[in-house]
């Protein structure tokens, strides 16, 4: 009972709790670097041949890619760092913590400006030099110590820490695993180099994802009030059921991959329980519309139900992708690109926002209006954007079933064009919702200050 | 939820999880064999051009160029090497020297040893998996 009243939000402590700003601050920018890259990228699938010579596509997407995840793991560790502050009342150092930004930022701007120059790791998904891997090591060993001496103790704790000590570890797991490659045994054979990549990447999200869910357990439960949801049973069987998709459903990336037979069944298997996780979250979805609502947290509640429209679009798309028969078509294809950026859009940098406004929470409507024009724009516009890439998919699935020895690449991808045109304005107005939010938040704030 | 039932949940997950890992880190993966030292410099290559970003190999990788696993085969060295050397209208050329180019052919050719990438070769079976 006492660690119960201990681990209560405490809404006082948070309001002058500065713990995580700079890491919002500096996330921010690079969500905007992102909008830009991959902007930037579209233009090149819309004009073929744009910027070849010295900004060409092989610098420009890991650009994208990396500013995207930057954005996603500098603000959950913002985030985590911030509720376990206000939790608790303090971190337990604030000197690994200023570690862990100041690794993470030299790491940051080494990795963005190495591709600039040239230097790429060279792997899907998120990759750069191996040797910048190692600050980002070591500010996720300072991290994880953080966390763990932060909560001091496994004793009747709520399924946002137990999530929060789990994604610390498991990210720093498949991040190290990820690595395997460097090892030349290892990648000597093609096709287990790829499974090891794919396994470990695929983790990787769920490590991140265990951040981001947990604090949005832990914010539904500030919002309505009460620490229901957060004891309850139902939330650590989804909090194990997560667990259990991030350990084994990352098969549905190589399922095409001549690998044995049980990897496919396994990751089929493992993902079916999804479904399950589906009927959850719709289910709750509903009960916590109804405790938010009282509330005054209109913007995070705003961007928590838009996250949740995203949860059930991505689901839909992701279940029918682990069946290996659909996956056949899926992959290889802008459905998996459409997926990806669901995902990472629509869910994680959406509840992101909603932490954000947690931290920043105004009552000024002038301010909250505008801030919500945007995140309309952004909806309405995202779901154009996810529609495009997947009749592209559709398409050149089609092309890659029937027709790929007698039509030529270039004159599929030549079909393709208009479906880019409306991914490439669909992207231009998202990123104008975003901007919009974002510098709402950045001259409300500085006025603030001012 | 007592917290005992939560760690011995926890437990057994981690420790399916590290016996799966180390299985896969063990695995033959039989039939498909093992680069040579030119393929390897020519994978290292391919990472350090990023080649990835627009190409794929099994259907991994950026999407603006087309699928590589099968190039060998489908239309051989030479072609490859032409590829390399002249670029496209999108795919900068990288001036690559001529041994540089070897070894990226070598990687390629190692890569289209380990099997068929074309979806339309895949099997869908009754129960929703498929089959090479
Ligand atoms: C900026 C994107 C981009 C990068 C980077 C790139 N390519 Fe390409 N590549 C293309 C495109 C697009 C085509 C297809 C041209 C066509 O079919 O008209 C292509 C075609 C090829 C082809 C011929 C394929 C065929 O079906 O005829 C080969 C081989 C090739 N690339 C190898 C490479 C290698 C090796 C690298 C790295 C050193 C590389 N590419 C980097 C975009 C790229
Ligand atoms: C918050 C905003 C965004 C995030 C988090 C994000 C994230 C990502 C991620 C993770 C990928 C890798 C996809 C994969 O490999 O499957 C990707 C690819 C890409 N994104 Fe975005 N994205 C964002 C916005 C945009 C916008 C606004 C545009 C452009 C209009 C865009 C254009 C692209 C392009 C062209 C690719 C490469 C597709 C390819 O591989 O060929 N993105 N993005």
């Amino acid at each position: 009972m006492a660690a119960l009243k201990d681990n209560k939000p405490k809404e006082n402590l948070s309001s002058n709790n500065t713990i995580g700003t700079q890491y919002i601050f500096v996330a921010l920018i690079l969500l905007l670097c992102t909008l830009l890259f991959g902007i930037l990228g579209a233009l090149q699938y819309v004009i073929p041949g744009l910027f070849r010579n010295n900004f060409s596509f092989e610098k420009v997407r890991p650009l994208h890619v990396s500013s995207a995840v930057f954005w996603i793991l500098l603000s959950a560790c913002g985030i985590v760092n911030y509720y376990l502050a206000s939790i608790k009342g303090k971190l337990w150092s604030n000197k690994l913590y200023k570690w862990q930004w100041y690794l993470l930022i030299i790491a940051i701007i080494l990795i963005l400006s190495s591709y600039i120059l040239g230097i790429f790791g060279g792997r899907e998904y998120w990759e750069f030099h191996p040797v910048l891997a190692v600050p980002i090591i070591i500010a996720w060993i300072l991290f994880i110590i953080n966390v763990f001496k932060s909560i001091n103790g496994f004793r009747n704790q709520p399924v946002y820490i137990w999530m929060w000590m789990t994604g610390v570890v498991f990210f720093l797991f498949t991040f190290l695993e990820s690595y395997l490659w460097l090892i030349p045994a290892f990648r000597a054979n093609v096709v287990k180099d790829m499974t090891i990549q794919w396994k470990s990447y695929g983790s990787m999200v769920g490590g991140w994802n265990m951040l981001i869910y947990g604090s949005s357990i832990y914010l539904l439960d500030k919002i309505s009030g009460t620490e229901k949801y957060s004891y309850s049973r139902i939330a650590f069987v989804i909090y194990f059921l997560g667990l259990f998709n991030l350990m084994f459903n990352w098969g549905h990336h190589i399922y095409t991959l001549p690998i044995p037979k049980y990897i496919q069944y396994i990751s089929y298997a493992v993902s079916m329980t999804e479904l399950f996780l589906l009927g959850r979250i719709i289910y709750y979805w509903k009960t916590s519309i109804n405790t938010a609502k009282k509330h005054y947290h209109i913007l995070s509640y705003r961007f928590l139900i838009a996250a949740d429209v995203w949860i059930f679009l991505t689901l839909l798309l992701a279940i029918a992708m682990s069946i290996p028969a659909i996956n056949i078509y899926t992959h290889g294809t802008h459905i998996t690109v459409a997926h990806t950026m669901g995902a990472t859009i629509g869910i994680n940098s959406f509840l992101l926002l909603s932490f954000v406004f947690d931290m920043f929470n105004t009552h000024n409507q002038k301010i909250i209006h505008k801030i919500t024009i945007g995140l309309y724009i952004t909806l309405a516009a995202l779901f154009v954007f996810w529609i495009s890439l997947i009749i592209a998919g559709v398409i050149k699935a089609n092309w890659q079933m029937h027709n790929y020895t007698s039509i030529p690449f270039s004159v599929m991808m030549h079909t393709l064009h208009p479906y880019f045109i409306s991914f490439l304005i669909a992207g231009i107005v998202a990123s104008i919702g975003i901007f919009i939010i974002v510098f709402t938040l950045f001259s409300y704030n500085i006025k603030q200050k001012s | 939820m007592a917290d005992k039932i939560k760690v011995l949940v926890i437990l057994c997950l981690l420790i399916l999880f590290l016996s799966y890992s180390f299985y896969l880190y063990k695995l033959n993966y039989s039939s498909v064999h093992s680069a040579t030292t030119l393929a390897d410099k020519g994978k290292i290559l391919w990472q350090t051009k990023n080649c990835g970003a627009c190409h794929q190999i099994y259907g991994l990788g950026g999407y603006l160029g087309p699928d590589l696993t099968n190039i060998y085969s489908s239309k051989g060295d030479e072609h490859i090497k032409a590829f390399l050397h002249a670029g496209t209208d999108i795919m900068p050329t990288f001036n690559l020297s001529d041994s540089e180019v070897t070894e990226i052919v070598a990687y390629l050719k190692s890569i289209d040893a380990t099997g068929v990438a074309a979806p339309s070769k895949l099997k869908i079976k009754q129960d929703g998996s498929i089959e090479r």
